[in-house]
């Protein structure tokens, strides 16, 4: 039964297996498992983030494109539940509306980048998507008296999902509402996600992978392949909206640092990468990795940096500010020696 | 009879999936024509491309001047003394024919004594000396083609298919510079689907079938033997 | 030797539509000033903010004009590329602060001799971090161009990290040198003197970068290369080596572009390059890629824009930039100039 909840996409793998297995009892869990807000947070953002990731797969992995626009998608579904707890009032219809209108915006936002510049070479698509992106972040930043501008939106959730809801205790830890918002988060993530799979392993995915592989055969064979990689963008980008309406409603706020920064489009881009393109788990992996060495390998860093302070550079070098190096140093050299990435070597290992 | 200046050995080359040459193995005596015969799609062209480098061979050896070429580089084999005629003549169409011609030159400027004698066999070069190469006429390109390979002295020549719809009179033009380099001790390998343009000009020939060489001898043979041109490329070619 | 027949070659006239059609995209740059005066009304306000568009637009240029050229001969896309243009900014400002004296006094000579040496300074620098970047980043991805987006974003990534590193986590302010500083008043508009500077260097490098594609042996291989990469090999080039020539210029030349930027904004920060990619690429892409005179005239297009809007609807500006771009795509899918590749 779990082989077709996962649309028959087998981990092929042990240790992979296992991986995933830890992965996903610690986030089911976490709010019993882990004490503190921290480790709550930590465990939203993996959800979130797998999500985000597994919607880049989706384009970049499985259809071979590469786009910059990814984090403008997060943002308008994020900006779409923001705008609408604003000015609908708390409440489940203000995230439902939301929600729904962001991911909308995505679709229709895809739909005119797609068919506009999917005729083009990837080069110039690739450049593209980063112009309209950086413009819509701009835009948003300027726009204050809509979007909040620099300093973005905070607003109210229905407080059923907020701590103010307290609900008794159960298995020692304290129940309120904060934590019905978490599994609220971690169970949309898990139902798009295996929607994801779903995707991946229908016929459809597998033509996306053929063009992917050889677009000029595919047009031959007789797929419309703009049409193909244009449905694979707003799928790509809708999932990536309602990860943004996820987010929106576990942080209660955002902004535009938080949502549609270049640096978040980069963040994708190593998880991705390290966790493995064109595998779906690759994102799991590379979100989890990529979020834990965010949160706490930074405090190591922290640590072996005022050890070695007496020596010239290491200090610097292992400066935890300077996490996004090591990552960037690991990225290139997983795009040389293991492009299959984490998942991709784990899966090879088993074969040999 | 002096040693041959190119041997290829059983050459074998694939592109993509398709097995191209299937072991070629061909000698172009120096200082002679050596035409290089046969139907379209038997791999005339990819052997020339081999020889040259631009494709790489799966296995067989290539030696040129004795030496063995089959793993140089592309340019080292061009400043070893080989010219390459392309079948799409491969012109700079944004730069001028002078521009063109002085790129023909890796070790130097155009000597002007060889720049006469081009200009000499192909007037219309000199007409459009500062046009940019893209405005010259089909049959002009592939004179600044030719002429481009010959702007220096080399050894052997790789042409393929000079007179590939040119006017009979630009053929004749073609035919002779050819055999005024031949004069100056250069060997070549010529493509040619024109029969009566290789019959005048080759020494020896050489027909291909599937990736292979079926035939090998002296054009005086093969242009006299109409059965035998039959029998090898499927139709007697005097009626071209 | 018979006589070849006598072709008559003909030629024929291009038609006035045809002339007019090669030389729109030159004629564009004047339109929009034209445009310009039109919407702003003042003339002194339209004359400084053209003086500001066209010294931005040469900086523009000298960053795009390495990509431009390196996509065009070697089929690469440097998405690092803005990181040259941060070192470079790193490494000029660094050796201005050091001759804070020559700076500091009122000589020209001086002033100028300190910016040389740290143009020098920052385009060897760039120029060395070219090469590296070339053999150890770029060279393992050619033909690859999906690897080559990832590959050199990484890169980007890391080096931005290194001038944290090297040069600590905070912005740099750097002032003008003194005869550099204030602007001249001609006709009521004030023109920054560097801005007038910027315009001044931008237009002789374009001027020497055009007379070194045209004139010189290697400028022909560059063009040829760009159109037919293994004719030219075949002809007996080591077009490898020409790749590298191309890529350390390309880095030396963003390098130029981030010192003369990082005085223009008068404070440099790590990511400066990665921000002015995003126009860096608009201006590629509207030039054409592979062509210097697209990305020259793109550029001065692009800084006019910015500049113009920036002034009428600030909110406006870099939106203003992607209607540029969507435009003339729409007009020539190619960009304006491209370079036609042969097959």
């Amino acid at each position: 039964m779990i082989v077709n909840l996962l649309s028959g996409d087998k981990p092929r793998s042990a240790v992979l297996t296992a991986l995933l297995v830890l992965i996903m009892i610690c986030l089911a869990g976490a709010p019993f498992i882990f004490d503190g807000v921290r480790p709550l947070d930590t465990a939203a953002r993996i959800c979130i983030f797998i999500l985000l990731v597994a919607s880049y797969d989706l384009l970049l992995g499985y259809g071979g494109i590469v786009s910059f626009a990814h984090t403008m998608f997060f943002g308008l579904g994020a900006y779409g539940v923001a705008l609408a707890s604003t000015h609908m009032g708390r409440g489940f219809d203000a995230l439902l509306v939301g929600s729904l209108s962001g991911a909308l915006a995505a679709i229709v936002l895809a739909l005119l980048i797609g068919l506009f510049s999917l005729r083009v070479r990837a080069i110039f698509f690739a450049m593209i998507t980063l112009a309209v992106a950086s413009a819509v972040a701009v835009l948003v930043s300027q726009f204050s008296g809509l979007t909040g501008g620099e300093d973005g939106l905070t607003y109210k959730i229905p407080r059923v999902l907020t701590s103010a809801n307290r609900m008794g205790e159960f298995l020692g830890t304290r129940i309120s509402g904060k934590i019905l918002n978490y599994y609220l988060v971690f169970t949309c993530a898990l139902i798009l996600f295996l929607l994801l799979l779903r995707i991946v392993n229908s016929p459809f995915g597998r033509v996306l992978q053929a063009i992917r592989e050889n677009d000029f055969r595919a047009e031959a064979i007789g797929y419309r392949v703009v049409w193909y990689r244009t449905m694979a963008t707003c799928l790509s980008a809708a999932t990536a909206a309602l990860a943004g309406s996820l987010f929106a409603i576990w942080l209660r706020y955002v902004g535009p640092d938080t949502t549609l920064s270049f640096e978040i489009m980069l963040d994708i881009l190593l998880m991705v990468v390290i966790g493995g393109m064109g595998t779906m788990y690759g994102a799991v992996i590379g979100a989890t990795l990529f979020i834990l060495a965010q949160t706490y390998l930074q405090n190591l860093m922290g640590g072996a940096s005022e050890a070695t302070a007496g020596l010239p550079l290491i200090p610097d070098l292992l400066d935890p500010d300077r996490w996004l190096m090591w990552l960037g140093i690991l990225f290139i050299l997983s795009v040389y020696f293991f492009p299959t990435g984490i998942v991709g070597r784990l899966r090879e290992g088993r074969s040999a | 009879m002096s040693e041959p200046i190119l041997t290829l050995n059983n050459l074998y080359t694939d592109i993509a999936q398709y097995h191209i040459l299937q072991g070629v193995d061909l000698q172009v005596p120096r200082g002679q024509v050596t035409m290089l015969l046969g139907r379209n799609g038997v791999g005339k062209t990819t052997t020339l491309k081999t020889i040259m480098g631009q494709w790489t061979a799966k296995s067989g050896v290539i030696l040129y001047n004795g030496q063995d070429m089959t793993q140089m580089p592309v340019s080292a084999r061009a400043r070893a003394g080989v010219g390459f005629v392309p079948e799409d003549m491969g012109i700079f169409r944004d730069l001028t024919v002078e521009e063109n011609m002085i790129l023909g030159c890796t070790s130097g400027p155009l000597d002007p004594k060889r720049k006469d004698w081009l200009l000499g066999a192909f007037p219309a070069l000199g007409t459009f000396w500062h046009s940019e190469a893209g405005n010259l006429s089909g049959g002009q390109k592939q004179m600044l083609s030719i002429a481009r390979a010959m702007a220096e002295e080399r050894q052997l020549y790789l042409i393929d298919e000079p007179t590939k719809g040119l006017a009979p009179a630009i053929v004749s033009t073609m035919a002779q510079a050819l055999r005024e380099l031949k004069a100056q001790g250069a060997s070549i390998l010529l493509v040619e689907q024109n029969f009566s343009v290789a019959k005048a000009l080759g020494d020896t020939a050489a027909v291909m079938d599937d990736g292979r060489v079926i035939w090998n001898g002296d054009m005086a043979e093969l242009a006299t033997n109409s059965d035998l041109q039959e029998r090898l490329m499927g139709l007697s070619m005097e009626a071209h | 030797m018979t006589a070849a027949p006598d072709h008559k070659p003909t030629f024929a006239a291009l038609s006035l539509s045809e002339r007019l059609d090669k030389a729109l995209p030159v004629l564009l740059v004047p339109l929009l000033v034209v445009l310009g005066f039109l919407a702003i009304g003042t003339p002194s306000s339209w004359m400084t903010l053209t003086v500001s568009g066209l010294a931005m637009g040469m900086m523009i240029f000298i960053m795009a004009s390495g990509l431009t050229l390196v996509f065009g001969l070697m089929d690469v896309i440097n998405f690092g590329h803005g990181a040259f243009v941060s070192v470079g900014a790193f490494v000029g400002v660094s050796v201005l602060i050091a001759l804070g004296d020559w700076t500091g006094t009122a000589s020209l000579l001086l002033n100028m001799s300190a910016v040389f040496l740290a143009v020098v300074a920052a385009m060897m620098v760039t120029g060395i971090m070219g090469w590296g970047f070339e053999r150890i980043i770029v060279k393992p991805v050619y033909g690859a161009h999906l690897k080559q987006i990832l590959v050199t974003v990484g890169g980007l990534i890391v080096v931005e990290q290194l001038i944290h590193v090297v040069w600590g986590p905070d912005e740099i302010y750097i002032t003008r040198p003194e005869t550099l500083k204030g602007a001249i008043t001609f006709a009521g508009a004030a023109m920054e003197k560097y801005r007038l500077l910027a315009v001044a260097i931008g237009l002789v490098l374009f001027i020497a970068m055009r007379m070194v594609l045209r004139r010189t042996k290697i400028g022909l291989i560059v063009r040829a290369g760009v159109e037919n990469g293994p004719m030219v090999e075949a002809l007996g080039y080591r077009l490898r080596m020409v790749f590298i020539g191309v890529f350390v210029a390309g880095s030396a030349l963003a390098g130029l572009g981030g010192v003369m930027w990082g005085l223009y904004q008068e404070v440099i920060t790590a990511g400066m390059g990665e921000k002015m990619m995003v126009l860096v690429f608009i201006v590629a892409i509207i030039g054409g890629l592979g062509s210097v005179e697209g990305a020259f005239i793109g550029a001065l297009l692009v800084g006019l824009m910015q500049n113009y809007v920036a002034f009428l609807e600030p909110k406006l500006a870099l939106v203003s930039n992607i209607a540029l771009m969507t435009a003339i795509l729409m007009w020539r899918p190619q960009g304006m100039l491209p370079v036609v590749k042969a097959k």
